[in-house]
């Protein structure tokens, strides 16, 4: 907010404040409608409701990032260096959700075909006594 | 004596040499900005790794126990108010992250009771928020009894009808439905249930546990986030010392050790918005 007056930049925060308060309020209430919690036996898909929230986090974060932490009004070096690494890292996301679900249709079907030989998902050694998954 | 390296400080600070003497400004940002810059970079880097651990843990496991169930509890003793806890921990830590920009502002005005003031106020919102955080531990670890390596929150993947002590059959319920396992006088306590649904229809179980990945990712993740929060405040304190003692007011560059502390706790706010997302809403 280099470029406003004190005066405005004063107005700006007031109006960020909001911006991010109702952006969060918003959430939550998806989230409860989606789980079903505000209409009764109304629940949101998954997979749509789940990119709903990434997109809404990141508009967050990059509001936070643009105007608080003021990287909008850094010089382009500083800002293609800081964003060149998180852009690698957002594959690091994507690639290792990818992997986390093979692991898990993997031990599934080996669940299926083999299932003597396949060790319960988690083990608790402290509760012996109980069944397992 | 005081005075004169006081000026020299100032003169450093504000009339840039040439580069050979080590005044110039690369990326026309302060050589402290800067270094804050590739710290917060590197500790993303951190909370990074972290998170892409819980995304493959928790999309290798079968089950997953649901947010809006596990956090439904609310200080003083009341129930099923899922996920209102956490969004008031995520409006205290917006409403800190504001007032530091309002520090930070004031700062650039060289006006010292205002940092003072908007500083003091940021710290309040830290603590507050730690204090949340600090209820939040202390209710999963000692009222519902999740630790490292125990998790007894899960949820059935098959409608059922739960068992009485006296072999009747109790309430119902449907798939996806959360449940946690109590304890009762030190011992765990699984309801039986007989299943009503899908190919294990009319089998008699018991509850699970959950994902033993999750007390151990929630813990370690949240309270990684909550050391900074707690070192965040350390910092402030020690910067808000220094407003108070007058020695950025001499160096009149725009308190911009106040930008510098500021830049790491908006970051500490950034970090929340994945952490919220990741734990609490997904």
């Amino acid at each position: 907010m280099a470029h406003l007056t004190y005066e405005e930049s004063k107005k700006a925060v007031v109006k960020g404040l909001i911006f991010l308060g109702i952006i969060t309020i918003v959430e939550v209430a998806i989230a409860l409608l989606a789980k079903g919690h505000l209409i009764e036996g109304f629940h949101l898909n998954k997979t749509f409701y789940s990119i709903l929230m990434a997109v809404f986090s990141m508009v967050k974060a990059l509001f936070i990032l643009g105007e608080f932490m003021h990287l909008k009004y850094e010089s382009k070096g500083l800002r293609v260096g800081l964003a060149v690494p998180f852009i690698l890292l957002l594959w690091g996301v994507i690639a290792f959700s990818h992997d986390g679900n093979s692991f898990q249709e993997r031990r599934a079907r080996s669940a299926d075909q083999h299932p003597a030989e396949v060790p319960p998902v988690s083990e608790h050694h402290d509760v012996k006594h109980l069944p397992e998954h | 004596m005081s005075d004169h390296t006081t000026v020299v400080e100032a003169h450093h600070e504000v009339d840039y040499g040439p580069a050979w003497q080590g005044g110039d400004q690369p990326l026309k940002s302060g050589y402290g900005k800067l270094m804050m810059w590739y710290f917060l970079l590197s500790d993303a880097f951190t909370f990074s790794g972290f998170l892409i651990a819980y995304a493959a843990l928790r999309f290798s496991s079968a089950t997953w126990p649901e947010a809006d169930f596990v956090f439904s509890t609310f200080p003083g003793g009341f129930h099923h108010m899922p996920l209102i806890f956490v969004t008031v921990m995520t409006f205290i830590l917006i409403l800190s992250s504001v007032t530091m920009v309002r520090a930070v502002q004031e700062g650039k005005e060289e006006n010292q009771k205002g940092v003072v003031f908007w500083m003091g106020l940021t710290i309040i919102g830290g603590l507050a928020f730690l204090g949340c955080q600090a209820w939040e531990w202390n209710n999963l670890i000692n009222e519902e009894s999740v630790t490292l390596y125990t998790n007894p929150f899960s949820k059935y993947d098959a409608d059922g009808v739960y068992i009485n002590a006296d072999g009747s059959e109790g309430e119902t319920f449907k798939a996806g439905t959360g449940y946690i396992i109590h304890k009762h006088h030190g011992e765990w306590a699984p309801k039986k249930y007989k299943v009503t649904s899908g190919p294990e229809a009319g089998k008699v179980k018991s509850q699970v546990f959950g994902p033993r990945e999750f007390g151990a990712l929630f813990f370690i993740i949240t309270g990684f986030h909550g050391f900074h929060v707690f070192s965040g405040v350390l910092f402030l304190l020690i910067i808000l010392l220094n407003v108070v003692s007058g020695i950025y007011k001499k160096r009149k560059n725009g308190y911009e050790m106040v930008e510098k502390i500021g830049l790491y706790w908006h970051f500490v706010d950034l970090v929340w918005v994945f952490v919220f997302l990741v734990f609490y809403l997904l």
